[in-house]
């Protein structure tokens, strides 16, 4: 136990006394002066500056310091560490809230203890060296006092994966909350929180009694259920196809489920636009053929239904085929022994068998449908949805966070109501029938009936899919889609132009700045993503700990946290002292590292109990610690995980739109917010040259990581396969 | 080098172990001498793993203390301890080789690579896998997986040797033969070895001493003789051997026995300890014989009808009627069998009863 609390006391003290404590005049972690008042330590600026407030963090310091050094002292140790790291790490947050730019945060604490001369920046690396200092030496005091089976080593992770989780997901979110009753002027009122949330422009049902819009929420929830039902009877029907039928080109629908996952969201709606827009090839088809007018009617519900549609329906497919699949052919077996045609057969067992599955896709899509952004923005139109409506509370000419802040809660309570849903049902009524012992037979064939329909629903959608990837793919090389077709390289040399100036290479073409930005940012928080992942994986499965339930609850609540509420949420909580980040890449990298880890978690989790457990305590006994186990016995075995865990995050990060759109500066701008800004001017060409060539990007990142990780097995057993099945709302 | 052995004697002092409100291990003491390989015997769910467990140290006691030679280890954990285990599902490492699987231990504590690997080689030779280093455990048989289960945990020359339930995953002639090697291999090098099953004859064929347990509490320690011969109580009685369990009467004892009236029968049994009056008498299958006759010309035995016989080649087995109730018996004689619906005079044999508490 010593050395190492003895390496932490060090650093607390290292960043207490030697490092700056606050953020250098950008925002960025740097070790350059602090904004308000010159560069310093924490020791340097309390004595010489007046800020007195950081001095008493010395105090915890020396008592820890008097423990660990003084032998007489050893049996307090533990209770002493737990006690002086909770109060520096208390004494931290309470003074770093307290007082901010200029002097006191809030208006009633200079009211209690008088005015402040001086305020204070963000915290800087010092500050966050120290605060990890406190935290450790707290997750060492009470693994020393016997909790945890006394390892340090499980209390330190689960300390830091949850201070993580405090300070990334639940702080922004509490902004978000108050936020929502912000009264202008800094203060909080439950009034302007009631109205906010009232508003009749998000509740009202004119609709219903006249020709004028509904409120957002409506259209938004009448979305999400349309989207739900089409996209799990569209998975429902591919995941029949696949499981249940001779149908010969399999392959190919496995195809279909990859795509979600390398094209970012909105790319449908560009594809749906070369269609069906007013230049669409459909459209112009339709005025030559048959005289009719083109039209908008693309922009809309319509337009956005169906690009979600065909955005969702391969994650819908995903789980309808763990659903079909899971269904002992046995069982069915069995029944037709018993006497019951096909049709019976599936009316009486495939289908009550399929039921809670067939909810969870729905609520899937439900919940991805809410919090989707990128295609409500370019094909809503006039119709407006919760996520595109928090946008433009912010960045539009209202700039109204409260309003958006209030818009955020109801989008957020939403997406927890039916992510809580989803997991009652998923607890209480999910049937595994399939056994790992015995024969389970062979899957018996579809009803005719049935097999049709689903052949006729699956296949033109299909097709359909694949025309507007050809589409996307080819549209980039096209002069003006539509209205002049000749062929050109115009757009990519406009994203991707190379040249040669004085100074050698030059990087000419416009997207090569957001491009670098974003792969930076993908490769930087990808380790981060699948390192805080698997260990929190490690945590659930492997460590029995008082509130394992709950802890698991909040790693996976962030899952259902819309991006745009996280996008909404990190402006409001990281743009002002003590966490000041906004402008930065950090906030691009933590955004992604939390956005992303809950399906790090899962990926460990299911790879992690596939490990019997008396492979570790095997190790224990052969005198190996935990750190040893977890990278000799258990690190290993979970390479499979650790690289799917990598190249989601990473393929992620370089795709999703929702929570960054908020968060890119001129500076730090990425691939994805690019290319909508192009699309909103108008640019197409070049819109789509970009997402063409992302899409190749990410499908070649995945086939190449894909060939690397099939060729690994253990032994005659094949490696676990781990399908990057989930993907973040 | 070669392997040695550093046994060292193993101590419970009035352990628990809670889970909650269930308590796996009720305030269980024994003592297991250093050399000796000892058994823990006890239907399933009794408590015998958590107790090896908690020699192993991956499992902490409740209350009470853990002696391991002498030294307090009560709050050490695994990682800390000289003792090493030998796992029901082997828990070898799949993306090691054997050899690597076996110089695990040594490598992670410190003793350079070549040492490691020489000692490695030597404990696979030590169970008959010389040669198989190369190999991963996916490879392997069965026996041949358990073999470097065992390898592995001897190379680090343990003070205690643990095994949980070894042969419960194979066949069972193979379990036979492995239970003879492990023997041997714990008599040659002189192993302080517990030992879990729940398999009574395998408890009988490989122990110094056996520790039966039942329902989270020790029900008997003793030699494999003793608890065959002097059960203490009902349960042990049954478990080990299984008995006939009829009620009698101690009326007398002298020396080392005791006279127990069953009917008018008078029978003499070692000495339980019981006070005069009701007590149960255990009695073994094979200590009752059966001889035809009339009933009325019964002076040392019991009538009885024979409700089942069945013949076994080796030996006759017979389901009784009585008035003392059913009666299991094993026969030698099948010669001359008595069969189903017969009557007979039941006597029994000096040896195989015992009165324990009713
Ligand atoms: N981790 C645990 N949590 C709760 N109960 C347990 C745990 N481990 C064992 N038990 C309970 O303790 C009792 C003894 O278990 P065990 O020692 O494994 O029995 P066995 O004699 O079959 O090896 C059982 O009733 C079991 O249900
Ligand atoms: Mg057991």
């Amino acid at each position: 136990m010593r050395p190492r609390s003895a390496i932490w006391l060090a650093l607390g003290w290292v960043g207490f006394a030697l490092l700056p404590w606050f953020a250098g005049s950008g925002t960025q972690p740097a070790l350059a002066p602090p904004s308000p008042g010159p560069a310093g330590s924490a020791l340097i600026d309390g004595l010489t500056n007046g800020r007195w407030w950081l001095l008493p963090i010395a105090l915890p310091l020396l008592l820890a310091l008097a423990v660990t050094a003084l032998p007489g002292l050893r049996a307090r140790r533990p209770a002493v560490l737990l006690a002086s790291g909770a109060f520096g790490l208390a004494w931290i947050t309470v003074q770093g809230f307290a007082i901010g730019l200029d002097g006191w945060a809030s208006g009633w604490l200079g009211a209690l203890f008088g005015p402040l001369a001086l305020g204070q920046g963000g915290f800087g690396a010092g500050a966050a060296l120290t605060a990890l200092s406190f935290l450790f030496l707290m997750t060492n005091g009470f693994a020393g006092l016997g909790f945890m089976k006394g390892d340090r080593f499980t209390a330190g992770a689960i300390g830091l994966v949850l201070a993580a989780i405090a300070a990334f997901v639940f702080l922004p979110v509490g902004y978000v909350l108050s936020g929502a009753g912000d009264t202008g002027s800094g203060g909080f009122s439950a009034a302007a929180l009631g109205a906010r949330l009232a508003a009749p422009d998000i509740w009202r049902l004119s609709c219903l009694t006249e020709a004028k819009s509904c409120g957002v929420v409506w259209n938004s929830v009448f979305l999400a259920v349309m989207t739900g039902i089409a996209t799990t009877l569209l998975g429902l029907a591919f995941a029949l196809v696949a499981v249940r039928t001779g149908f010969r080109a399999k392959k190919l629908l496995r195809v279909l489920t990859v795509l979600p996952i390398i094209t970012p969201p909105f790319v449908i709606s560009l594809a749906v636009i070369l269609l069906f827009g007013r230049n669409g090839t459909v459209t112009l088809a339709m005025s030559d053929w048959f005289g009719l007018p083109a039209s908008r009617w693309i922009y809309g519900l319509p337009g956005v239904l169906l690009t979600q549609t065909l955005a969702f329906t391969p994650i819908s497919f995903l789980v309808m085929i763990g659903v079909v699949q899971g269904i002992g052919p046995s069982l069915e077996e069995a029944a037709q022994t018993l006497r019951a045609s096909r049709w019976i057969t599936f009316r009486t067992v495939t289908w009550p068998l399929m039921r809670p599955g067939v909810a969870n896709a729905f609520l899937i899509s439900f919940i991805e449908s809410l919090a989707d952004f990128g295609n409500p923005l370019i094909l809503g139109g006039n119709f407006e949805v919760l996520s595109t409506k928090i946008y433009f509370a912010v960045v539009g000419a209202q700039n109204d966070p409260g309003r958006a802040a209030a818009l955020g809660i109801i989008l957020l309570c939403l997406c927890l109501g039916a992510f809580w849903v989803q997991r009652q049902w998923l607890g209480k009524k999910s049937y595994a029938t399939v056994g790992g012992k015995g024969d389970n037979g062979i899957p018996s064939q579809l009803p005719r009936g049935i097999k049709i329909a689903a052949y006729a629903t699956a296949l033109p959608w299909a097709a359909f899919t694949f025309v507007l990837y050809g589409l996307i793919l080819f549209g980039g090389f096209t002069e003006n889609w539509g209205r002049n077709n000749s062929l050109t390289l115009r757009h990519y040399l406009a994203a991707f132009d190379l040249s040669w100036g004085p100074g050698g290479l030059i990087w000419s073409g416009r997207a090569w700045g957001s491009l670098f930005t974003t792969i930076e940012v993908a490769a930087l928080s990808a380790p981060l993503t699948a390192a805080v992942g698997l260990l929190t994986a490690y945590l659930l499965v492997r460590q029995s700990f008082k509130g394992r339930g709950a802890f698991e609850f909040l790693t996976m609540l962030s899952f259902a946290i819309p991006g745009t509420v996280i996008g909404i949420s990190y402006i409001l909580a990281f743009n002002q002292p003590p966490i000041e980040l906004t402008g930065t890449i950090t906030i691009l990298i933590i955004c992604f590292v939390f956005r992303n880890m809950p399906v790090s978690i899962r990926a460990g989790v299911a790879a992690m109990s596939q490990i019997d457990r008396s492979l570790d305590e095997c190790s224990l006994t052969l005198g190996a610690g935990s750190v040893q186990t977890i990278r000799r016995v258990i690190l290993p075995l979970l390479r499979p995980a650790i690289v799917a865990s990598l190249v989601y995050s990473f393929v992620r990060a370089i795709t999703s739109i929702s929570a960054v759109i908020f968060l890119v500066s001129p500076k730090y701008e990425l691939a994805t917010a690019y290319i909508v800004g192009r699309v909103e001017q108008g640019d197409f060409g070049l819109a789509i040259a970009y997402s063409s060539a992302l899409i190749v990007l990410m499908s070649v990142v995945i086939a190449l990581i894909q060939f690397a990780v099939g060729e690994r097995r253990i032994g005659r057993r094949a490696a676990t396969p781990v399908t990057l099945q989930e993907k973040p709302v | 080098m070669s392997i040695a052995s550093k046994a060292a004697g193993v101590e419970f002092r009035n352990v628990s172990r809670r889970y909650g409100n269930t308590t796996a291990v009720d305030d269980v003491s024994f003592t297991i001498e250093a050399g000796n390989l000892v058994t823990l015997l006890g239907p399933s769910g009794c408590g015998k793993t958590t107790t090896l467990r908690m020699i192993a140290g991956l499992e902490m006691a409740s209350s009470g203390t853990i002696l391991i030679g002498g030294k307090d280890v009560t709050r050490l954990p695994a990682t800390d301890r000289n003792v090493t285990m030998v796992f029901q599902s082997y828990a070898l490492f799949p993306h090691m080789t054997v050899a690597d699987n076996v110089a695990y231990g040594l490598v992670v504590s410190g003793v350079r690579k070549r040492d490691a690997a020489a000692k490695a080689t030597e404990g696979l030779e030590l169970v008959g896998l010389g040669g198989y280093g190369q190999r991963l455990p996916s490879e392997l048989s069965g026996g041949q997986q358990q073999r470097v289960a065992v390898a592995r945990a001897l190379v680090l020359e343990p003070e205690v040797l643990l095994f949980d339930e070894p042969l419960s995953n194979l066949d069972a002639k193979l379990r036979r033969k492995m239970r003879d090697d492990i023997r041997e291999l714990q008599q040659k090098l002189g192993l302080t070895s517990v030992y879990v099953t729940h398999d009574q004859e395998e408890a009988l064929a490989v122990s110094d001493r056996i520790i039966v347990m039942n329902k989270s509490v020790i029900a008997q320690t003793g030699t494999p003789d003793e608890l065959y011969r002097r059960p203490k109580n009902r349960f042990v009685a049954d478990f080990i051997g299984g008995a006939n369990l009829i009620d009698g009467e101690l009326v007398g004892r002298s020396g080392g026995t005791a006279t127990v009236a069953l009917g008018r029968l008078t029978l003499s049994v070692p000495d339980p300890g019981l006070p005069a009056g009701e007590v149960l008498l255990a009695i073994r299958p094979n200590a009752i014989r059966l001889r035809t006759g009339s009933a009325d010309s019964a002076g040392d035995g019991i009538p009885v009808t024979v409700r089942k016989a069945t013949y076994l080649g080796s030996h006759m087995e017979y389901g009784l009627t009585s008035e003392f109730g059913d009666l299991f018996v094993v026969d030698p004689n099948v010669a001359s069998p008595v069969p189903a619906g017969a009557t007979a005079l039941a006597t029994f044999t000096g040896d195989g009863i015992a009165a324990v508490a009713r």
